[in-house]
């Protein structure tokens, strides 16, 4: 009889559709405006590659040591390297790193023994050609510049 | 009833089908397959006589990329399997090197992982059950749902850096410290889930549409699910207490205190109860880890260069959808000279045709809803 009450109130349906209701003013707004308001990343988070420099000097901290390029698994990191007479150290002449084959799994940053390559909270990584995926030195050290529309 | 494998449907259509039946393409497109699963229906107007899975339209080759790179480069790659649970796919993959090196893990970089690994359990569980609900129609948990997993992304982002393809444990422990709010976080988590999923129990539980489109639907018994090799919750909802947390307790799983919970008659609704139980019991795990946390080292004796003797591993965890094993061979160089993905999802996609027989087509969905596969392990 009790159940017989309840399959013609409608109990079960109109709780469900008591906590649908229930959720219809949230006190706290989950979405996100996203190209107005950009979403704080966590502080480890794994985007953009950067080659570290002196904050002072603007030399790169980058050894040559060709420890990333061995570490990464997808052998997207290429360094060159001159022999420098006078110190007897390697300097670097070119970095590239193919952001397009990427996966952002850290292994190159664990590998740096000088902390110079860091992936860092830059998350806007789109270009329009694929060549535009490739990054060079430059690129690196400066970070990407995402076009920041406005209107 | 005819046979259980089906030709393909261009020869089928000849030879097979009588006038009353109808061999009916469902997928790859389809949403409800939850990726590229196709299926291949035959049917007698609305009763399903027999289904043909075609896998592989996601197949990446991960197993033969394994033999390619060094033990920690394939780490990043198991995260790409099952990635609704990436975690527990690295936990596992890190544990059969581990054994292959006969290294020690230290205690905190355990509890760290048990932590992180239930709290994928539940982000998996959410997900599962936010677009089983969706398949059969009720549109609100799907919200919900992916709200609170949200939460349990940002500790992950907060913890590695990365939410979905995390790449959290290495091998030999752990290459990340917790941080600061880490404890509390997973604590507010818990309380925020406990909260929460008496509010998706309010919705589905004892909703009469819910019951009707689950209850009955896609029996499988605890003697067909020993047949086919279906673990996880397929297997518990069928009566069969079997977790390898408690069977072969692995990263300190004995020390904690959960239950397993089971159900009898193994459908749909019960393996919905089952999978609701198992994040109330993650909470329980968290929470008792997290109280419990040690202090020390987070990485044990592992050199930077990993070269486990030749030899072979077999390690499997309860991963969200069922045990998942690695059986990992070296050879003795730098590079695993074979591993082999033993897939929860794939093993339990084999017992679809079994539920499916005899149900009706909108059954279906809500049975390919009810394994919870994710194609990407399927199809590897």
């Amino acid at each position: 009889m009790a159940s017989l009450i309840k399959t013609f109130l409608l109990t079960d349906l109109l709780k469900g559709l008591w906590t649908t209701f229930k959720n219809q003013k949230p006190s706290k707004v989950i979405t996100e405006q996203y190209p107005l308001n950009r979403p704080p990343v966590a502080e480890r988070y794994r985007g953009a590659p950067r080659l570290n420099t002196h904050p002072e000097t603007s030399e790169t901290l980058c050894i040559s040591c060709n420890l990333c390029a061995l570490a990464c698994p997808e052998q997207l990191i290429v360094v060159t390297s001159e022999r420098n007479p006078e110190t007897k150290r390697k300097d670097l002449t070119t970095f590239t790193y193919d952001v397009s084959r990427c996966m952002f799994c850290g292994l190159c940053e664990d590998a740096c023994p000088v902390d110079a390559l860091e992936l860092t909270q830059d998350f806007e990584l789109a270009t329009y050609t694929r060549e535009g995926q490739i990054w060079d030195r430059q690129m690196l050290e400066e970070g990407p510049l995402p076009v920041r529309y406005t209107h | 009833m005819a046979e259980t494998t089906l030709a393909p449907p261009e020869v089928q259509a000849e030879t097979l089908l009588d006038s009353n039946e109808l061999v009916l393409n469902m997928g790859p497109q389809h949403p409800s397959t939850h990726g590229v699963l196709r299926v291949i229906l035959k049917l007698d107007g609305e009763t399903v006589l027999g289904t043909d899975c075609v896998i592989g339209y996601l197949h990446r080759g991960v197993e033969k990329i394994a033999e390619n790179r060094t033990f920690q480069q394939f780490a990043p790659y198991v995260d790409r399997m099952d990635y609704v649970a990436a975690v527990s796919n690295g936990l596992g993959y890190c544990m059969a090197v581990e054994r292959l090196l006969d290294v020690e893990v230290p205690p905190r970089a355990q509890a760290v992982r048990v932590i992180l690994t239930e709290i994928n359990r539940i982000a998996s569980h959410l997900l599962w059950l936010g677009t089983h609900a969706l398949d059969i129609g009720a549109i609100t948990p799907v919200f919900l749902c992916f709200r609170e997993r949200e939460e349990a992304l940002k500790i992950f982002e907060n913890y590695c850096g990365a939410r979905l393809t995390t790449h959290a444990f290495r091998i030999g422990g752990l290459q990340y410290e917790t941080y600061d709010t880490f404890e509390k976080e997973c604590l507010d988590f818990c309380d925020l889930m406990e909260q929460k999923l008496k509010e998706y129990h309010d919705l589905l539980t004892g909703n009469r549409i819910w019951v009707r489109r689950t209850k009955g639907v896609g029996i499988l018994n605890a003697a067909d699910c020993k047949d086919y090799g279906v673990t996880g919750p397929l297997i518990r909802a069928a009566g069969v207490e079997w977790d390898l947390r408690k069977a072969q307790p692995y990263c300190g799983y004995e020390n904690y205190d959960f239950d397993i919970p089971t159900a009898e008659t193994g459908d749909t609704f019960d393996r919905y109860m089952v999978r609701m139980e198992e994040m109330v019991q993650s909470c329980r795990i968290i929470r008792q880890a997290v109280d419990a946390l040690p202090e020390g080292p987070i990485k044990g004796k592992v050199g930077k260069v990993i070269k486990p003797p030749p030899g072979e591993a077999y390690v499997s965890i309860e991963a969200p959808k069922g045990e998942l094993g690695y059986y990992i061979v070296s050879d003795g160089s730098l590079n695993p000279y074979r591993v082999r993905v033993r897939p929860p999802s794939f093993v339990n996609l084999g017992a679809l045709d079994k539920m499916c027989r005899g149900s009706l087509v909108a059954d279906v969905v809500a049975i390919i809803g009810t394994i919870d596969i994710v194609l990407g392990e399927v199809d590897r």
